[in-house]
């Protein structure tokens, strides 16, 4: 009886399975360069993978992660509170501060852990969460755990936000407004100077998730926030070290001296292992990297336009705006979406099929992230995959 | 009309609107999910025309305990009483 309810994705597995490849959970059978690699036996393009300043397989992160592998051992075996606090991670902290410009960052394992915990920690029984409609599960996982009452406020919409907060009256100022940088599924950048004027408005506190905006966005990469001109506006920064630096776990920054109190109550921080030196060792290197080599961040931005341009030029959906995140809504047929996902994987070319719940609308998705490590004659590859696929009936 | 009455009346209307389609005939009984077969995509589109309908903020914290119409709307009245 109580594993009945699996019987449905059950049945959903076994007629994916049957079909071909399999494109939630794709095998990737060999790595060969950021943007090159074989995925269940076809050789690709990687053109979905959040790789977005290629720095996954930099040489300069690779020997960081080794040496520190060779001096510190493979893992920390315990947690941050225990025995997993290493040099490397204090370290990691001083300089991700130093980066935003703020007194306080706490290093996580995951990303997600990040943005739950500080959603179920900052707010509380009493307290109000108003979230981003498209927001991530971490964020609507962590609102949940929070114990506070969850509003959700309509996509990338201020006046939305505002209205919600006035009907609050008092409450407002007990209220955590979580917002995304940019949003991983259509690549849209939150309107931030807005929403946090209307923060700023109702007494609110701000929390913005950068993980895919962090190395993209901003004069020196730091973001949707910068990119607006409203750090300072913003109370609290989280983000991932799995995308712009190639590797995995999150942050969380803060210019409130108050982070640190926080720190020792957030559970996925507690009670988890921290990350293994070798990791946090290659995102010390990506960060010296992102800072120093702002190239990086023009050729993401070319190779953004140019796929983004080239497949509007097809006629094809794509997002509201060019960021590095690309996506070309198709209808609602999923059988078709899987089709076409899997025939750009025989073209040579992965990108990420999103089906709904996942996906904002009822529609599928084939989502493209762009990485500076792309050649143009790569994104034009990609296009052209695209074309064959696609073109003309997405 | 009582407020619960107002919320029903608009739920139904709006529920029949989203599900033109529904494989049964919706009533304040009928399961959303189960039975109407709503989607998690138009449960969401269902809160958001009510929210903006009424000039009302819904938490996402009732649904787990509303399976019907008539649930629905008990609780947006409870919320609204004052």
């Amino acid at each position: 009886m109580l594993l009945e309810k699996f019987a449905p994705m059950r049945e959903t597995l076994a007629a994916l399975a049957a079909g071909g490849a399999m494109p939630f959970g794709a095998r990737v059978d060999r790595i060969d360069s950021a943007t090159e690699g074989v995925v269940e036996g076809h050789p690709v393009i990687l053109a979905g993978t959040n790789n977005y300043l290629g720095l996954s397989c930099d040489p300069r992160c690779i020997e960081a992660a080794r040496e520190a592998a060779a001096r510190w051992g493979t893992g920390t075996t315990g947690s941050r509170l225990a025995n997993g606090t290493f040099a490397e991670h204090l370290a990691l902290e001083r300089e991700l501060a130093a980066f935003y410009g703020v007194p306080h960052a706490i290093v996580f394992t995951t990303g997600y852990a990040a943005t739950q915990g500080m959603c179920a920690t900052l707010a509380g029984p009493g307290d109000v969460i108003l979230l981003d409609a498209d927001s991530h599960a971490s964020i609507y996982a962590g609102s949940q755990l929070s114990g506070a009452e969850i509003l959700r406020f309509k996509h990338n919409d201020p006046d939305d936000l505002a209205r919600r907060l006035r009907r609050l009256g008092d409450r407002a100022r007990r209220a955590l407004v979580v917002v995304e940088g940019i949003y991983s599924m259509q690549g849209d950048i939150a309107p931030l100077a807005e929403i946090a004027a209307v923060k700023r408005e109702y007494g609110a506190v701000l929390l913005v998730d950068e993980a895919h905006s962090l190395g993209v966005l901003g004069e020196r990469g730091r973001g949707a926030a910068e990119a607006a001109g409203v750090e300072e506006e913003v109370d609290f920064i989280a983000g991932t070290f799995s995308k712009s630096l190639g590797a995995i776990g999150g942050y969380c920054v803060s210019r409130h001296e108050v982070l640190e109190a926080i720190r020792y109550c957030i559970r996925p921080y507690i009670f988890t292992a921290s990350a293994a030196p070798s990791v946090i060792a290659s995102v010390r290197a990506a960060l010296r990297i992102l800072e120093s080599e702002p190239e990086l961040r023009r050729r993401l931005w070319e190779n953004a336009e140019r796929l983004y341009g080239g497949l509007r030029e097809l006629g094809l959906p794509v997002g509201p705006q060019v960021s590095p995140v690309v996506a070309v809504t198709l209808g609602e047929d999923r059988a078709a979406a899987l089709d076409a996902w899997r025939a750009l994987l025989a073209r040579g070319v992965y990108v990420n099929l999103v089906v709904p719940p996942a996906s904002p609308t009822p529609a599928s998705l084939l989502r493209c992230s762009v990485s500076a490590a792309h050649t143009p004659e790569q994104i034009d590859r990609i296009i052209a995959a695209f074309s064959e696929v696609v073109g003309g009936r997405g | 009309m009582s407020d619960y009455d107002a919320y029903l009346d608009y739920i139904l209307t709006t529920l029949r609107s989203l599900k033109r389609e529904s494989p049964v005939e919706i009533g304040k009984d009928t399961d959303l999910v189960r039975e109407c077969g709503l989607s998690s995509l138009q449960v969401m589109e269902l809160v958001e025309r009510i929210e903006d309908h009424f000039d009302i903020s819904i938490p996402l914290n009732i649904l787990p305990d509303v399976s019907t119409a008539d649930d629905m709307a008990r609780k947006l009245a409870e919320l609204t009483k004052g």
